[in-house]
């Protein structure tokens, strides 16, 4: 899969485990691509935060609620439960303080959505064990001294810091390498070393959905005319 | 409310007299008639669902497009208002109208006091932000417009946009509101204040009673002008703009001569400027934009009006070298929408322009705005 594939697969996976008419926070929502996404096909109300400038206002520009700024520093701004869903897709390994991080996704989240490149996939064990220098993979593209990704981990490190700060997993989806999707929980063996990609859908427990009052019709075209 | 309509062949302006209405302003006086002078551009449509509302900043006037008869050039934004501009008049009924207090054809000192042949001068009430976007809220109602798509200003105009999503959420959808903040900081009450002291201290100026004699306070003016110019401006564009560059001569006179480029410039944007605008309304609309406080009452104003605004968006933009309104006091604002899940988008443009980026080309404004305007416009027009 090339990265851009590997983004859609990514945002299809991230669709299923929403449902429709939610409140949704994308964090690191690029140009508004999944918010997009999730306002056609799940009637979402979307909200999205994006550092890049450029990105940013793409994404205002082509009418989305857009805030340009850092989430480690301004997700603090959101009220608690101000959301059903947050999303930090392909994201959590870039950040200064994951764990921080995902303690806030489910403050503001009733549920939070994360994804990204497990680094326990036995291309990278393999890569690692044979070369003695850090894997540079499809997933993980970059090379150590130049890269985002500041925060590398597994699924297995992320399963241990979930249950340490008693995250309930609701689901949880895995991808190889070639694209074949799995269920992680009920795959036991070789979990960690197969999956290229994970995408896992977390709470705390006691969630009830926000309602959306419609709003999208504020206008009523006649309204004059009925005065 | 009765609004009787005439048009100003001198001053190429629509004026709205409001005869008889006793206006209640915010300091407890009463302002029994006025008028507004606006222009319009674009035609409403069927609906009367494309109404845009633009607020000028502080020494802005309601020539937003098209020839400025005043100062014979183009209006203030015209690379923004237009047909197929970012503000598109092609598809956008535009409506730019001089703020109360202003000089441009709107009630203000300049202007003769109701029933006699004095202009008001220092007996003019003072006004507020508030007072200016109730005026307007008055204009937009005799113009039979029952809800503003969108009201857009920068700085002062800024102000404004804000007070309207507070005072009148039901009349518009959406605001954009660039190079503003809650409230008018220390620094900038302080910049007026100087502005207003050479003013004040020109002999010329007599207590605000110059027209008497026909005369214009043009030292004291001029002055308050070229501070604020300064402010307007970023140290960097001032550096890029005029280094040390001298101004007509090779070497320095040793005098007080305009030796360099940046004092020939500020010399020429004083004078130009007492050309275009009343003192007495600088004095006026300065203490207006310093009376500006939303600081503690903001969040609450939006979260427990009785008007409904849940359905408010908002677009917030800040410039990067902008250090009269800088970034942070937008993001107070952004912080205090998103803790209510308010529907806000915040965009802060890297520009070394400093405050005036918002007159000035920046692409990425031009953008975000034309972007935003339309397809929210596509949203409700569905």
């Amino acid at each position: 899969m090339n990265k851009i594939n590997s983004i859609r697969k990514d945002w299809s996976l991230i669709e299923t485990l929403i449902a429709e008419d939610r409140k949704i926070l994308d964090i690191g929502c690029g140009d508004g691509g999944l918010m997009e996404q999730l306002e056609n096909n799940r009637n979402a109300i979307t909200h999205g935060i994006e550092l890049n400038r450029d990105l940013a206002a793409n994404a205002i520009a082509r009418g989305f609620n857009v805030v340009h700024g850092n989430a480690e520093l301004d997700l603090s701004q959101y009220s608690n439960n101000s959301f059903d869903y947050v999303i930090l897709s392909q994201t959590l390994q870039a950040m200064m303080k994951p764990k921080d991080i995902l303690s806030e996704l489910l403050r503001i989240g009733s549920k939070a959505i994360v994804s990204f490149p497990n680094f326990g996939h036995w291309k990278i064990r393999l890569q690692l064990l044979i070369s003695g220098k850090m894997p540079v993979t499809e997933s993980l593209p970059y090379t150590w001294y130049d890269t985002p990704n500041i925060h590398f981990f597994t699924i297995k490190d992320f399963l241990n810091l979930c249950n340490e700060m008693n995250i309930v997993i609701e689901k949880s989806i895995g991808l190889t390498s070639k694209g074949k999707q799995f269920d992680i929980s009920e795959s036991v063996t070789g979990v960690n070393f197969f999956t290229h990609e994970a995408i896992f859908l977390l709470s705390y427990k006691n969630y009830e959905p926000i309602k959306i009052k419609s709003s999208k019709k504020v206008f009523a075209k006649n309204s004059v005319i009925a005065n | 409310m009765k609004t009787r309509f005439t048009t100003d062949t001198k001053l190429e302006s629509e004026i709205a007299y409001f005869e008889n209405i006793n206006l209640k302003i915010e300091s407890g006086d009463i302002i029994d008639s006025f008028k507004i002078a606006f222009k319009t551009y674009g035609k409403l449509n069927a609906y009367k669902t494309n109404a845009i509302l633009v607020c000028h900043a502080l020494t802005g006037d309601q020539y937003v497009a098209g020839n400025n008869p005043i100062t014979g050039r183009e209006g203030w934004w015209s690379r923004m208002v237009g047909p197929n501009k970012p503000i598109d008049t092609n598809k956008f009924f535009v409506i730019c109208s001089n703020v109360l207090g202003g000089c441009a054809g709107s009630t203000g000192p300049k202007e003769l006091q109701n029933g006699s042949d004095v202009a008001y001068g220092g007996n003019f009430p003072s006004i507020t932000i508030k007072d200016m976007v109730k005026a307007q809220s008055l204009l937009i109602e005799s113009l039979n417009i029952e809800k503003l798509f969108s009201v857009i200003g920068g700085s002062m105009g800024a102000m404004q946009a804000l007070q309207w999503a507070i005072d009148f959420p039901d009349k518009i959808l959406n605001i954009i509101h660039i190079a503003g903040a809650l409230k008018h900081s220390a620094q900038n009450i302080a910049f007026h204040e100087v502005g207003r002291q050479a003013i004040m201290s020109d002999p010329i100026w007599k207590n605000g009673k110059y027209f008497e004699n026909n005369e214009v306070p043009e030292r004291g003016l001029s002055v308050a002008r070229m501070i604020a110019h300064i402010t307007y401006l970023s140290e960097n564009a001032m550096h890029r703009k005029f280094g040390r560059k001298l101004q007509s001569r090779d070497i320095i006179s040793f005098g007080f001569d305009a030796d360099f480029q940046v004092e020939s410039y500020l010399r020429y944007q004083g004078k130009s400027f007492v050309e275009r605008f009343d003192a007495n309304s600088y004095l006026y609309l300065t203490r207006a934009m310093d009376y500006f406080d939303h600081d503690e009452t903001f969040r609450k104003n939006i979260e427990f009006s009785h008007n409904p605004n849940n359905h408010l968006k908002y677009l917030i933009v800040s410039f990067t070298s902008d250090w009269l309104f800088p970034t942070i006091e937008s993001k107070m604002i952004v912080n205090q929408l998103n803790s209510l899940s308010r529907e806000v988008s915040f965009l802060e443009i890297d520009t070394d322009k400093g405050h005036d980026s918002f007159l000035l080309e920046e692409p990425q404004l031009d953008d975000v705005i034309k972007g935003f305007l339309s397809n929210n416009f596509a949203k409700i027009d569905e």
